[in-house]
């Protein structure tokens, strides 16, 4: 009853903040489509390919595509000297019907555009080739047959058939990459991080900025002078920025789905499960952290000490090519395991039950950091 | 006048290396008014958050209802307005009513009926579904004295409930202590305003963490040998 109490007061409290509302809902919408603009494919973009050795049908066929230009270059080695020198985004060298692609990928809807444009041209091609030797097959038939005596004629159909399944299957692409590898998409890889990141930094300053302010204002001081148990006040802030979580996570759901087309492979729920734990314990941090700050301006000092490096060791940065030191550090950070299973869940598809442990550990977080919380309220009342 | 409502025995209470309660004897009884003076930083805050048990006693003891403080259950019984206003001002002032009702535990179906007893009694009835953050400093001085008056407390606990309010104001809420008084229950009043001691039923003198006097007003005065409490006040403090 209490709990319900506090959680309505302090949703009422927040609906009437119309500009923090408008910040927590409306904000991460803002930020996410810039990132995308930024990030993702433009289909402006001029790509240059280099290409060695290709034949010259093929190279005027890919020159024609929208926003590519091909410029021939007599050895590779030379192709790959401008691509240090970013003069150049993709080098195409053929051998017969085997292509070798390397892509700068330093922009991978460049990485993306050569490869779609690559496959549609040589399809192409395959079918312009096809229907050329066939006519020629057609043709030298029609004097084969002539020529030949009728009981050699029965074996001709089998002969063209293998031919032209011979040239189907020759064609083969390998791709290299001069920087990263074939997944590197930035904006759909760091939309899972971002994700819980926002609820982790806004339920963070949000809260933890309430309770500052309850406690400066002298309203905790009149609350703990009632009956009311302590944990039924740090339940009653969980229950209400839980449902404020709920509600910035659908958003920015919708947004990055139905807007900007980031594809959700697993199971929505199973995301919003996710993001409301990282509300908890964003919400217990806050609350821990407000009791070491005396003003509002001491409380945003803790985003670049507490807020920063959780950005930067969530999994933003592959974290396993960084020293062991930093490996653990990360291992502290309550936003790597939450971007984990985020990025497990949207990007790989994977249930919700595989992420066990990263659950398990965010849960061990947000238990520890409540009974702390709990406990740290004595500091204002004794009982 | 048999049951004691407050009784501190002994009480000390240390921050740090600072002592600020040293031996402090206080008791209040059913009806009384007890108005406690004392210059500022002489620890009657303390002495209020010991008696509500936000703070704990070093040594000695806070009994409230004849019961030991920490006790949260006893809170219900005690209404408590602090120094500053501490009220929800995004909230509309029935709304804040609403909220301190719940919390101090008052049954569903009081609540409206409390809420509308205590706004009359100072004076809100008109401006209960505005935004606290609309009301002049006097309207939230008197929010938050109603919201102390929540649930008709047997002890009352107010921390310099007169400070910036017009005189007015300050002699309707002396009514209400007064009548609070004759139902049988005890307030404790800290005051800086001397001549609201006078008006007291017995004045409690605190300087530098020691009770140098308790008794009536008039007592104070002849002891002191002075003729307002103002000055039995200067006196204690050794400057006069």
């Amino acid at each position: 009853m209490r709990v319900w109490a506090i959680m309505q007061r302090l949703f009422k409290e927040l609906l009437r903040d119309k500009r923090t509302l408008a910040l927590i809902l409306g904000g991460p919408v803002i930020v996410l489509v810039l990132l995308n603009v930024l990030f993702s494919v433009n289909m402006t973009t001029h790509v240059r390919i280099a290409a060695v050795d290709v034949k010259q049908e093929l190279r005027e066929s890919l020159d024609d595509v929208k926003h590519i230009s091909v410029t021939e270059y007599s050895s590779k080695k030379e192709a790959k000297k401008d691509i240090t020198k970013d003069k150049t985004d993709t080098i195409i060298k053929q051998d017969d019907n085997h292509f070798n692609v390397t892509y700068a990928n330093t922009d991978s809807s460049k990485t993306n555009a050569v490869k779609q444009a690559l496959r549609s041209v040589l399809i192409k091609e395959q079918v312009k080739g096809l229907a050329k030797s066939n006519g020629q097959l057609v043709k030298q038939l029609k004097q084969l047959t002539q020529s030949l005596p009728p009981e050699v004629k029965g074996q001709l159909p089998t002969q063209n058939s293998s031919s032209n399944k011979q040239s189907a299957q020759k064609t083969k692409i390998s791709n290299h990459y001069w920087y990263g590898d074939s997944d590197t998409g930035f904006f759909d890889k760091i939309v899972p991080i971002i994700l819980s990141f926002f609820v982790f930094l806004f339920v963070f300053l949000i809260s933890g900025l309430a309770l500052l302010k309850e406690r400066t204002s002298g309203t905790l001081d009149r609350l703990l002078a009632t009956p009311v148990k302590r944990s039924n006040i740090v339940f009653g802030y969980m229950a209400s920025y839980g449902l404020l979580a709920i509600l910035q996570t659908l958003i920015i759901i919708f947004v990055a789905v139905w807007l900007l087309k980031v594809e959700i492979v697993g199971n929505i729920w199973s995301v919003l499960f996710i993001n409301i734990l990282v509300a908890l314990v964003a919400l217990a941090f806050g609350i821990l952290l407000s009791t070491f700050a005396e003003s509002e301006f001491q409380m945003i000092q803790f985003i670049p000490l507490i807020i920063v490096p959780q950005l930067l060791f969530s999994g933003l940065i592959p974290l396993d090519s960084m020293p062991n030191w930093a490996q653990v550090f990360a291992g502290i950070m309550p936003l790597k395991y939450a971007g984990d299973a985020q990025a497990s869940i949207i990007l790989y598809g994977k249930s919700i039950t595989t992420e066990g442990l990263n659950i398990a550990v965010l849960l061990l977080f947000l238990v520890v950091l409540t009974i702390i919380n709990v406990v740290g309220l004595k500091r204002y009342r004794k009982v | 006048m048999t049951e004691k409502v407050i009784a501190l025995n002994h009480l000390v209470k240390k921050f740090g290396k600072n002592t600020i309660l040293r031996n402090v004897n206080l008791t209040i009884y059913p009806g009384q008014i007890m108005g406690l003076i004392g210059p500022s930083g002489a620890g009657k805050t303390t002495i209020i958050k010991t008696m509500l048990g936000m703070e704990k006693a070093d040594d000695g003891e806070a009994l409230v209802f004849g019961e030991k403080m920490p006790n949260r259950q006893l809170l219900s019984r005690i209404g408590y307005m602090a120094q500053a206003d501490a009220l929800y001002t995004d909230l509309t002032g029935k709304e804040n009513l609403e909220f301190f009702a719940k919390m101090k535990g008052i049954k569903k179906s009081q609540i409206e009926e409390e809420i509308k007893h205590q706004s009359e009694i100072v004076d809100l009835t008109d401006y209960l579904d505005q935004r606290v953050s609309t009301y002049s400093g006097g309207m939230m001085r008197r929010l938050s004295l109603a919201i102390a008056l929540l649930g008709k407390p047997e002890l009352l606990i107010l921390d310099e409930p007169t400070v910036g309010i017009d005189p007015a104001l300050r002699r309707q809420v002396w009514q209400e202590l007064d009548r609070i008084s004759k139902e049988g229950r005890a307030v404790l009043v800290t005051t800086h305003v001397m001549d609201e001691a006078e008006s007291t039923d017995v004045v409690a003198l605190i300087l530098d963490g020691k009770i140098m006097a308790s008794d009536t007003p008039a007592h104070l005065k002849e002891q002191y040998e002075v003729k307002t409490i103002e000055d039995v006040f200067l006196k204690a403090e050794g400057k006069l």
